[in-house]
């Protein structure tokens, strides 16, 4: 195993007690508790790790945090395996296994690395202009290409970690904990407010975690200690580490992913890997800091060239210096800073080029003292090594920035540090709607107006020195929870803390070069390896807009959505287009802020809490019997019940026999059901339903078809009088909820006056339905109190009584055409009336049967299922049933039979279909023609709604929509298949007994 | 996400809730005289504006109460709320 | 409906897990509590009266609130709607002495015990286990003993009622729903589990 050449004899915040080993590309390596993968890469000299999207350039680390567009590595092997994560973000633990992405075979030797030298072949927008001719080629190009550039692997196993979720309120979501969101959180918390806390980053400190800042007067460190504390002590603060805000929806909506165990060896079992938190936050506070930009001068993407700001955090926080000789390029005063800190870490910086002319100043003087050749006015203009950077080449920039001249400077290195300026990491305060102003002075957008009851701190909010950013935070945070309806005691002012005076930056995008035409190494976005030369080359082809611009170069579209790019992209498009940089607009942030796994988004709801599975009181006996269900909406159905050997054809076929012959038993438990109570309930049902319900009489039930405004059938079912203003409506099983939305709709909102209350009792009741000739003698076997003649209980009527001990109501409806009874018992005895039902029935035969007989019986019948038969589209007249259109009262969809398109003539109508080959089973969905023509088009008339074959006639049976279809009895007509065609002829939609004899005997 | 104020129950997230559409649709008094492009008219135009909107919503997985929502359209903020039957208040711009 | 043994309760099948023992937090269904839904108008005068007179107490006519006396509570469900609950077996008589009494209003009375049952919560994570799954505030700033509300917990519609402040929770919930609900409930109590 490595040593760690490059880590510091002392300081960090590493626990060198806790020394952790760790495998990179094969190879072991070793590191400490507290490290970042990439830290304890740099500590053992590791700049090179991975290879770059389009051109498989060789990258190394170029920051230390989540902008990393570079060091993706795939985590962990097997089903916990993840790809696409940024080494700058991974804790590293004990036996970590990461390998590079995108390379192959091996990192340091990399085919695709071709694509570098045919770099002319590949520029913006190569993908729509080579790979999209002919079409039919494009899916082979694709595949290529993805195999090229891929990002990771998948994992092929079950992810085995738990995610949690979890949804929290709160007076004051603070985001970010650097200086200005402890001092908002702190201003918030001591008011007594509920406030979350949340950063991404393992401890609290932000940027003071990586600098050598003062706080009043003592080390910065100490107060984020201090103010940690206090907030630990606070009843309602709840601080969040390892948690993102990924994303800023509407009415302060926001969500958190917190790594809960990505960061331990051996998770709990029990544990979540991570958790999402769902937040609603009255106020939030933005405190999200700033993103360090790189410069974009030729050759900036050599492995060892990275913003000066992480060399400083891994120097600072980690005690691991990037390289041994290090030239620092700026256009601004942090790098200064960066540059003190390195030195007084112990990484020596050579030479600092600054594009201002003529440093001055507090800091330019520092760093002179500690020897350091500082050259204003010049840039870099060229970079020399493969997989690590060994020298730069600096010439002086003419006045106005745009070119260089005079000669060049070689400077050895083994490491850039560059620093563009700062961007402020406005991307939740730009997902929460809220717009930006364009600062021109440091070169970004800043915060300009919320729209949400957002306050902004800190950096992120244009405050560049560490004391303003405390004063903004205590202030937001004060005003934050003052507008949630607390106030503060007494008013905490924020602490000094001395920042040597500031110079401003010099904004310039593209660095010169003295090579002419060769933009084209001028990385903007490392990621998606777009240069200059690819922005411009757009801007030439004509491209003007900022989001049409990131689609043909690609630039920020990235798993990084161009944290470091995007500003610099657009600063380069404004240059070429001449145009003013704000006018350009930015492109839309859109969550999630980094990528978030589909665990966490899934939390628990997988597998058999994926959607609620809902059962009825009958289930387990169901699942005893060998029944397989269906999935009818939520609820699961017994579709059949196989015996032994037998097909789904043969079960259906002698539960249907069952029915006609002897006796079958459904569990109909589903069916929906509202009580509808009041002296204006017959008023209710006369409006909401085609037919007249005033003269039913008590204890009689009715077949109903109710319609939307706009004609067209939304349900049906039958609906029982239990007394003069007391009724019993059912509905289709998947409607329950949506019917009695609608009829409390019209109560509601239209009828306020009526007189009805309606409740669901569908759960109240469960349902067993005895149908076939034996049916009444099972129901006198299980015994009953109710006299069961034909005339004292009548078809289409309700008895209430006992059955089988059970307290019932028992209604004498059918949907099979044959004798039937719904027994209805309130659910807690479902399961206790089903088996003396099974068990009364022995003798005569009982079978229970399913959802397919059920259809087979009633598509036997040609009677209609909503939603099969009808979608939405279809009338009462579509569907024959004129006879339930009552001609004289008014009711929901009556006046929209009236208009034109209702009354047509060449409307689709319901007709039964009987196919030549009687064992032919048309599919349902088929579509028909008068005649089959060689090649499509022909004209279609209908389609195939319900198709069986009927044990009972002995063949198969079709309904179908066809249009004109009541006029086209015994026409023949084509179904064209996939090779061949189905001659039907059109029939009479009830196949069965259709004097109705067998259900009213 | 959007957090409504139910005007029996307080506010509550809107998975609890139903959209209804546009409010303030007079369903014709006497369909039977309506004619056929009035009552077109009733059944399906809809005005679909940037800016305020007024709108049914049911409390669905709460009190099952309709009411009136004013709401942008554009920021989805949403300026008031009232009940069945009440005139929309007067709201400022 | 004497005859015990022919009841089931959604969540008593000796064959169905899962179950779990937790450090904080304990959950049970309470099979067959009475409960009916009362309709009538809480602008009249004569419907609170007489609904006084039969239950013993004011239906609440806070939004979400609830009145317990003895055995017998009546949760606010909507403007117009009440959850009257009570011992298992107690319903139909309650039921019938309000129809009775409330002859001649406009009011209605609908048995839905067996509607919905009961899971009870109880235990220190009662509160976060229930967060796991319902965008109602449970703080107790927010919702004390005596709240109650219809939400939603996982996909499932549920009624919640706060007991006491351990805090002690009861959960109305179809019997259809109710086993997907429990399993969800053990899989989000997994971090407590001690078994
Ligand atoms: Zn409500």
């Amino acid at each position: 195993m490595s040593t760690q050449p490059f880590r510091l004899p002392r300081g960090g915040r590493i626990d060198r007690a806790r020394p952790h080993r760790f495998i990179f590309n094969g190879r072991a390596y070793s590191g400490y508790a507290g490290d970042t993968l990439a830290a304890a890469l740099l500590a053992n000299g590791i700049h090179l790790v991975g290879r770059s999207f389009k051109y498989h350039r060789p990258r190394g680390i170029v920051t230390a945090g989540v902008e990393e567009p570079n060091a993706l590595v795939q985590l962990g092997v097997g089903a916990r395996s993840e790809p696409n994560l940024r080494a700058t973000q991974c804790e590293l633990y004990d036996g970590l296994i990461a390998t590079s992405q995108n390379c192959w075979p091996s990192l340091r030797f990399d085919l695709g690395a071709i694509n570098d030298r045919l770099a002319r072949f590949l520029p913006a927008g190569f993908y729509y202009k080579t790979f999209m001719w002919p079409p039919s080629a494009w899916m082979q190009y694709e595949h290529a290409i993805r195999r090229m550039a891929g990002l990771g692997t998948a994992p092929e196993e079950r992810d085995s970690d738990r995610y949690d979720k979890r949804l929290v309120h709160c007076d004051v979501l603070v985001v970010g904990a650097g200086p200005a969101g402890l001092a908002a959180a702190l201003a918030a918390g001591r008011t007594g407010a509920r406030v979350i806390l949340a950063d991404e980053q393992v401890e609290f400190g932000g940027s003071l975690l990586s600098g050598s800042a003062e706080i009043d007067g003592r080390p910065a460190l100490d107060w984020v200690a201090r103010a940690t504390a206090e907030l630990d002590w606070m009843a309602e603060a709840k601080l969040l580490r390892r948690a993102t805000v990924f994303g800023y929806y509407d009415h302060n909506y926001l969500a958190i992913v917190e790594r809960v165990a990505d960061h331990l060896a051996n998770p709990g079992e029990r544990e979540p890997r991570q958790r999402l938190w769902k937040v609603r936050a009255r106020q939030v506070v933005l405190a999200t800091g700033a993103i360090e930009r790189p410069l974009i001068f030729r050759d900036n993407d050599r492995p060892g060239i990275m913003l000066a700001g992480a060399a400083r955090a891994y120097a600072h926080r980690y005690a691991a210096v990037p390289g041994r000789r290090t030239v620092v390029f700026t256009n601004n005063d942090s790098a200064y800073a960066a540059a003190l800190d390195l030195i007084e870490a112990g990484g020596p910086v050579t030479t600092l080029i600054d594009i201002r002319a003529e440093p001055q100043g507090e800091l330019a003087d520092a760093v002179r003292a500690h020897g350091v050749e500082v050259i204003g006015g010049s840039a870099i203009v060229a970079t020399s090594g493969r997989h690590r950077v060994k020298g730069v080449e600096v010439m002086r920039l003419t006045p106005d920035g745009t070119g260089v001249a005079g000669p060049v400077k070689y400077r050895d290195c083994d490491v850039v540090c560059m620093s563009g300026g700062w961007t402020p990491a406005v991307h939740l305060f730009s997902q929460s709607r809220g717009t930006l102003a364009y600062d021109s002075t440091h070169g970004c957008f800043v915060p300009s107006r919320a729209a949400q009851a957002t306050h902004v701190a800190g950096i992120c909010n244009g405050a560049w020195t560490l004391a303003e950013c405390l004063r903004q935070g205590f202030t937001a945070g004060t005003a934050a929870a003052r507008a949630a309806g607390f106030v503060e005691v007494a008013a905490a002012a924020a602490p000094p803390a001395p920042e040597p005076t500031a110079t401003p930056p010099r904004i310039l995008w593209a660095v010169p070069s003295d090579r002419a035409g060769t933009t084209s190494k001028h990385f903007v976005d490392f990621q998606n390896d777009v240069t200059v030369a690819d922005i411009q080359l757009a801007a030439r082809e004509g491209y003007r807009s900022v989001e049409h611009v990131k689609r043909y170069t690609t630039s920020g579209m990235g798993t990084d959505q161009g944290k470091l790019g995007n500003i610099p992209a657009l600063g380069v498009l404004s240059d070429v287009l001449a145009a003013d940089l704000p006018s350009l607009g930015t492109t839309t942030f859109r969550p999630p802020y980094t990528p978030v796994s589909f665990g966490a988004l899934t939390g628990r709801d997988i597998d058999a809490l994926a959607d609620p599975i809902r059962v009825t009181p009958m289930h387990d006996w169901h699942v005893a019997n060998g029944a397989i269900f269906e999935d009818v909406g939520q609820w699961k159905r017994p579709h059949f019940y196989p015996r032994a050997g037998e097909t789904m054809r043969a079960a259906v076929d002698r539960e249907v026999t069952a029915a006609r012959t002897a006796v079958g038993i459904l569990d109909a438990s589903t069916l929906g059901k509202i009580d509808i109570q009041g002296p204006d309930a017959v008023t209710l049902l006369n409006r909401i339903y085609t037919n007249g319900w005033t003269t039913l009489e008590a204890a009689r039930c009715r077949y109903g078809l109710m319609l939307k405004d706009d004609g067209m059938v939304i349900d049906d079912g039958v609906t029982t009088r239990l007394a003069p203003d007391h009724f019993h409506m059912t509905t289709t099983t998947g409607n329950a909820a949506r019917v009695l939305g609608w009829l409390e709709e019209w109560v509601q909102t239209e009828w306020p006056d009526l007189r009805v209350y309606m409740a669901s009792v569908t759960e109240q009741w469960a349902v067993a339905t005895l149908s076939g000739p034996r049916a009444r003698d099972v129901l006198a076997a299980a015994g009953t109190d109710l006299d069961l003649a034909p005339t004292a209980f009548p078809s289409q009527s309700m008895r209430q009584g006992a059955v089988a001990g059970m307290p019932a109501r028992v209604f004498r409806v059918s949907f099979t055409g044959e004798l039937s009874y719904e027994v209805n018992v309130p659910a807690r005895c479902g399961g206790a009336l089903w088996e003396a039902l099974i068990a009364a029935g022995a003798p005569f035969g009982i079978t229970p049967y399913g959802t397919e007989a059920m259809h087979v019986l009633r598509a036997e019948k040609g009677f209609i299922i909503v939603g099969q038969e009808t979608d939405g589209t279809v009338t009462p007249l579509d569907l024959g049933l004129d006879r339930l259109v009552s001609k004289t009262k008014d009711f929901i969809g009556k006046r929209a039979l009236l208009r034109p398109d209702t009354q047509r003539s060449d409307r689709k109508q319901l007709v039964g279909l009987l196919t030549e080959d009687p064992n032919e089973v048309l599919p349902e969905g088929a579509q028909i023609v008068v005649e089959r023509r060689p090649e499509p088009p022909m004209p279609m008339i209908g389609h195939v709604t319900s198709s069986y074959f009927s044990p009972t006639l002995g063949r198969s049976i079709a309904l179908a929509l066809i249009v004109g279809g009541r006029a086209r009895h015994g026409e023949t007509l084509c179904v064209p298949l996939l090779g061949k065609t189905v001659k039907v002829e059109v029939a009479e939609s009830c196949f069965y007994d259709r004097d109705g004899a067998r259900a009213n005997g | 996400m959007l957090r409504i104020p139910c005007p029996y129950c307080g506010p509550r997230d809107e998975t609890e809730f139903a959209y209804g559409g546009e409010a303030h649709i007079a369903r014709p008094q006497n369909p039977a005289t309506t004619t056929d492009a009035d009552w077109a008219d009733f059944l399906f135009m809809r005005k679909n504006p940037k800016g305020r909107h007024r709108e049914r919503w049911m409390h669905a997985r709460g009190c099952r109460q309709w009411f009136n929502v004013e709401r942008d359209t554009v920021t989805h903020q949403i300026v008031t709320v009232y009940r069945m039957g009440e005139p929309p208040p007067e709201t400022p711009r | 409906m004497a005859d015990r043994t022919q009841w089931g309760s959604p969540l008593d099948a000796a064959s169905w897990p899962p179950r779990g023992i937790f450090a904080t937090v304990r959950f049970e269904e309470r099979p067959f509590v009475g409960k009916l839904i009362l309709r009538g108008s809480a602008d009249t005068r004569e419907f609170l009266d007489v609904s006084r007179a039969v239950l013993g107490f004011a239906l609440p006519t806070t939004a979400n609130t609830v009145a317990v006396d003895g055995d017998l509570a009546a949760l606010w469900l909507g403007p117009r709607e009440w959850m009257v609950t009570t011992t298992p077996e107690r319903e139909a008589d309650i039921a019938e002495r309000l129809c009775r009494a409330l002859v001649g209003q406009h009011a209605a009375v609908t048995d839905v015990s067996d509607g919905r049952t009961v899971i009870r919560l109880a235990g220190p994570s009662a509160r976060d286990i229930l967060m796991k799954g319902c965008p109602l505030d449970l703080h107790p700033r927010e919702f004390v003993p005596g709240r109650c509300a219809q939400s939603q917990l996982a996909r499932a519609q549920i009624i919640l009622h706060q007991i006491d402040e351990t805090p002690t929770y009861d959960l109305y919930v179809a019997p259809s729903f109710a086993r997907y609900l429990w399993a969800w409930l053990v899989d989000a109590a997994a971090e407590y589990a001690i078994a």
